[in-house]
């Protein structure tokens, strides 16, 4: 072992550094997708592009936040249904979808301050609640029509090639949005504070993190996916039905996707989505085995590999794309395996 | 025959092995002192023997039986009370409640609440507040107490001086000698040394999770015992043959 | 007037529901720490399986709580040995994830056997479910729903009298909180845990039956029975099981006031409600109103 002196932080693997440059390639292949893949394939990868945006956002409130929320169905719905009031206001489609996440996330600030008093369990059925209380609400809307629901009339300006397209790249930009915000709300100090929290709220609350701020963040970031990825479903499915998006399986598809991926890591949320994604391409997202099938998994998960495949990758190998977080290296050439890693995290 | 007899007991806290190869035994109606300094292992010890803490290594036999792969709860029914560091009350229930739960245990005997007031006459006029409530005198009575309440046949006593005044701290040692008398087979944890000396019949020192030095509390001078309570003299083991 | 006296009546007598369904809750949260996500799904699993004795085999919803309830204790054993006492192990997280897994699986399983009807056990118990007492021309009071309040009553009081009087229930009480300590006394906590477990499933079999008796339900109305229940647990302070009962009653009243308002304000008015007594909970300092809190005290 190397005398202390010689020892240094790093944060960019070699590996990392390829797997960086992989997904940047990855993601600008994908911006030509319109004009290389087949119509289904398009509309396949947005259903995709939709599941990593709810994986990525809930895995950051509740693997980041340690906020396990139940009702993020409630952004979800919002987000569409915003999207619907702005399109019917005469705002044309795309920017409409963007700007209903905003104005979501900018409702969720002042919601955060309330519930994010509340502790685990309460905090996980109180967002229920909310979700509840907020679909009763826009079911009041006249031009929802209670449960009737409603179109995204406004979609018929757009041909269906433009609009495949259109969703497509909103989606795959959203998506990738996300994914840099988050990668880097983890590289700053708010990351930093992130990790403390995850490690021991009570200690990183007497060396000065500002758990609450923090936390506040990450609700704030995670309102703001769910509300697009909500805004988004919308334009591919075009009808708006309060019950179908208050419900409270958008978020079981969530848990499941983040805890079979790997709760709190940053790569598995991403796993889980894809996993999802062709689990329910080969199942058929419909049946009631199938359903039953997601909610044993994610039993299983939780009891019995709660970091997720990935977190059981990272520990057994060590295996880091992407570079969060920090390892201390010894002397000036990287060892084969590291030397000691910060903990990704702790379940 | 040995009432209790560890042999080569082994307990870790994480990587920290905090009790290395600790074998000794403990007669019937005897009462023997643990001293040593803070992070010795002497309650790391205790809780091990009670089955509160997993045991890495070694055997714990009592009357002769094993019980190593016994939880706690089985070993209060066969026969160990320990009065835990801090003593552990359950301070939304009243003093009779704390009391009357240790029949859980299933052990007959002449404990009862009656004859634990008795023995502790300052709990009468309490026994019906909560525990939350009571002096810290008052408190450690009441541990000791429940942990009577099972009839045990030896109890293990984890500094109860802790955190009560010299005054109150006579007091409980008062009431613990009445007991000792009584043919109570009694292991207690002790910082102060010449307390030790005084009430136990024999005295064991801790150190770094071993035992440095062992023996009748009336051959040791509290020198010896200082000595190896800071680990002075490591080399001068009383009572244990080379 | 008389109207909004109707209502009022009407509201306590429901809260009389949510009392009986959040009774298992609150009991398993203060002895356990567990918000079980799948309490309202095991409500409608005990609802389905008096449905299926009444309806196959001709037993009355009572009779038939002679063999759900048993049913319903072994449930909530098992409950507590393979899924709540390992995930406890895991740390905060991991409950709410499990327990929100089985309601999935409970949920589906149930719409995969009986399919999406709506049933209830009202045509299985006679006149029980329409008779009432008029009090006045503009007031009438269901029996059914007497019978509910008073059986919210007599499980609350038999469920205080049994952790304050009996053994059993005193090392229920002294494992909720130390179940480190207990074991030094003798007492078995995963034996007592399993068993609060047992007896938290009891009431929510017997909640379960009431439900169906005075409502419809299908096999995906657990979430809903959840929510009412968290709802009026927290509002009473899960800490006492009288507390329950009130929380039940502010429940049930808000929203049979709030239908009186507006059709659709059943529901939005009991939400709301619940809202606002955690926000004057969460900023006592801004309102003199302090209620006893969910989250148990550090002891």
């Amino acid at each position: 072992m190397s005398p202390l002196g010689s020892m240094r932080v790093q944060r960019w693997t070699p590996l990392s550094v390829g797997s960086v440059a992989v997904s940047v390639a990855v993601l600008v292949l994908l911006a030509f997708g319109p004009a290389l893949f087949s119509p289904n394939v398009i509309d396949k990868l947005t259903t995709l592009f939709i599941y990593v945006l709810l994986a990525i956002t809930w895995n950051a409130l509740a693997g980041y936040g340690g906020l396990v929320s139940i009702g993020q169905q409630a952004f979800f719905g919002l987000g569409a249904y915003a999207a619907v009031r702005l399109t019917h206001a005469g705002m044309s489609v795309y920017p409409a979808l963007i700007l209903a996440a905003i104005l979501v996330a900018a409702v969720s600030v002042p919601l955060s301050a309330f519930m994010l008093r509340l502790r685990a369990g309460e905090f996980a059925i109180g967002m229920w609640v909310v979700a509840e209380l907020l679909h009763l609400l826009v079911n009041l809307d006249g031009l929802i029509q209670g449960e009737t629901g409603t179109s995204l009339i406004a979609l018929d300006a757009y041909s269906a090639v433009a609009r495949r397209a259109l969703t497509y790249w909103t989606a795959l930009g959203s998506m990738t949005v996300l994914l840099v915000l988050l990668l880097v709300l983890l590289r700053s100090p708010t990351g930093a504070a992130i990790q403390a929290i995850r490690d021991s709220e009570e200690a990183a609350a007497s060396v000065g993190v500002r758990v609450l701020t923090t936390k506040r963040v990450i609700f704030v970031v995670a309102a703001f996916g769910a509300a697009l990825a909500g805004a988004l479903w919308l334009s591919t499915t075009i009808t708006f039905q309060p019950k179908t998006y208050f419900s409270v399986q958008w978020t079981a598809y969530m848990i499941f996707m983040v805890l079979v991926g790997g709760l709190g890591t940053f790569e598995g949320p991403i796993i889980g989505a894809v996993i999802f994604f062709l689990v329910g391409t080969w199942f058929g997202a419909d049946g009631v085995w199938y359903l039953i099938g997601l909610g044993a998994t994610a039993l299983v998960f939780a009891l019995f590999l709660p970091r997720g495949l990935w977190g059981w990758v990272d520990t057994r190998f060590g295996l880091r794309l992407l570079p969060v977080g920090y390892r201390v290296v010894a002397g000036r050439e990287p060892p084969a395996v590291p030397a000691i890693q910060t903990p990704h995290i702790r379940s | 025959m040995n009432l209790l007899a560890v042999e080569n007991l082994q307990a870790r806290h994480g990587l920290l092995q905090a009790v290395r190869g600790v074998s000794f035994a403990l007669h019937k109606g005897e009462t023997l002192a643990l001293v040593g300094a803070n992070g010795a292992g002497k309650t790391t010890l205790l809780r091990t023997i009670a089955g509160a803490h997993p045991a890495s290594g070694g055997r714990v036999r009592l009357n002769g039986t094993d019980i190593d792969d016994r939880p706690a709860h089985q070993r209060a029914a066969m026969g160990i009370a320990l009065v835990p560091e801090g003593r552990k009350l359950f301070s939304r229930m009243t003093v009779e409640e704390n009391l009357l739960l240790a029949r859980a245990a299933g052990r007959p005997g002449r404990w009862t609440v009656d004859a634990v007031m008795q023995a502790f006459p300052n709990l009468q006029k309490r026994r019906r507040h909560l525990t939350a409530h009571l002096s810290g005198g008052e408190q450690q009575a009441t541990a000791i107490g429940r942990a009577l309440m099972t009839n045990p046949d030896v109890l293990l006593l984890d500094e109860v001086s802790l955190g009560l005044s010299p005054l109150v701290v006579d007091q409980v040692y008062a009431q613990l000698e009445s007991l000792m008398a009584s043919g109570t087979t009694i292991l207690l944890v002790e910082q102060d040394l010449r307390r030790a000396l005084r009430v136990a019949d024999r005295v064991m020192c801790m150190l770094e999770g071993s035992i440095v030095l062992e023996g009748a509390a009336r051959d040791l001078t509290r020198e010896q015992v200082t000595e190896a309570y800071f680990g002075l003299g490591r080399a001068t083991v009383a009572g244990i043959p080379a | 007037m008389m109207i909004w006296l109707n209502q009022i009546i009407q509201g306590v007598l429901l809260g009389g529901y949510y009392a009986l369904i959040a009774c298992g809750l609150s009991f398993m949260f203060s002895v356990m720490r567990i918000i079980n996500l799948a309490h309202g799904s095991l409500a409608i699993l005990a609802a389905f399986g008096l449905f299926v004795l009444a309806s196959r085999l001709g037993l009355s919803p009572f009779l038939g709580l002679l063999i759900v309830l048993p049913a319903m204790a072994a449930v909530g054993w098992l409950l507590q040995r393979t899924v709540l006492e390992r995930s406890l192990r895991g740390g905060l997280l991991v409950p709410i994830l499990s327990t929100f897994g089985l309601s999935i699986v409970i949920d589906n399983l149930l719409f995969q056997q009986f399919g999406a009807d709506t049933r209830s056990l009202a045509p299985y118990i006679g006149d029980l479910s329409y008779s009432s007492w008029a009090i006045t021309d503009d007031i009438d009071i269901g029996q059914l729903a007497v019978l509910t309040l008073a059986a919210a009553i007599v499980l609350l009081g038999g469920l205080q009298l049994f952790l304050t009087r009996t053994s059993l229930g005193r090392a229920i009480r002294a494992t909720a909180e130390d179940p480190d300590t207990v074991g030094l006394i003798g007492i078995d906590a995963r034996r007592v845990n399993a068993t609060a477990a047992a007896i938290a499933m009891v009431t929510v079999g017997i909640a379960g039956a009431f439900l169906a008796m005075r409502a419809t339900f299908n096999p995906y109305s657990g979430g809903q029975q959840l929510v009412f229940a968290f709802e009026a647990a927290v509002i009473g302070g899960a800490g006492s099981l009288w507390g329950t009962l009130g929380g039940g009653i502010v429940l049930g009243v808000a929203q049979s006031i709030g239908a009186q308002i507006d059709p659709q304000g059943f529901l939005i008015t009991g939400h709301v409600v619940f809202l606002a007594v955690l926000f004057a909970r969460l900023y006592p300092s801004r309102f003199a109103l302090q209620l006893p809190r969910l989250r148990r005290q550090p002891a």
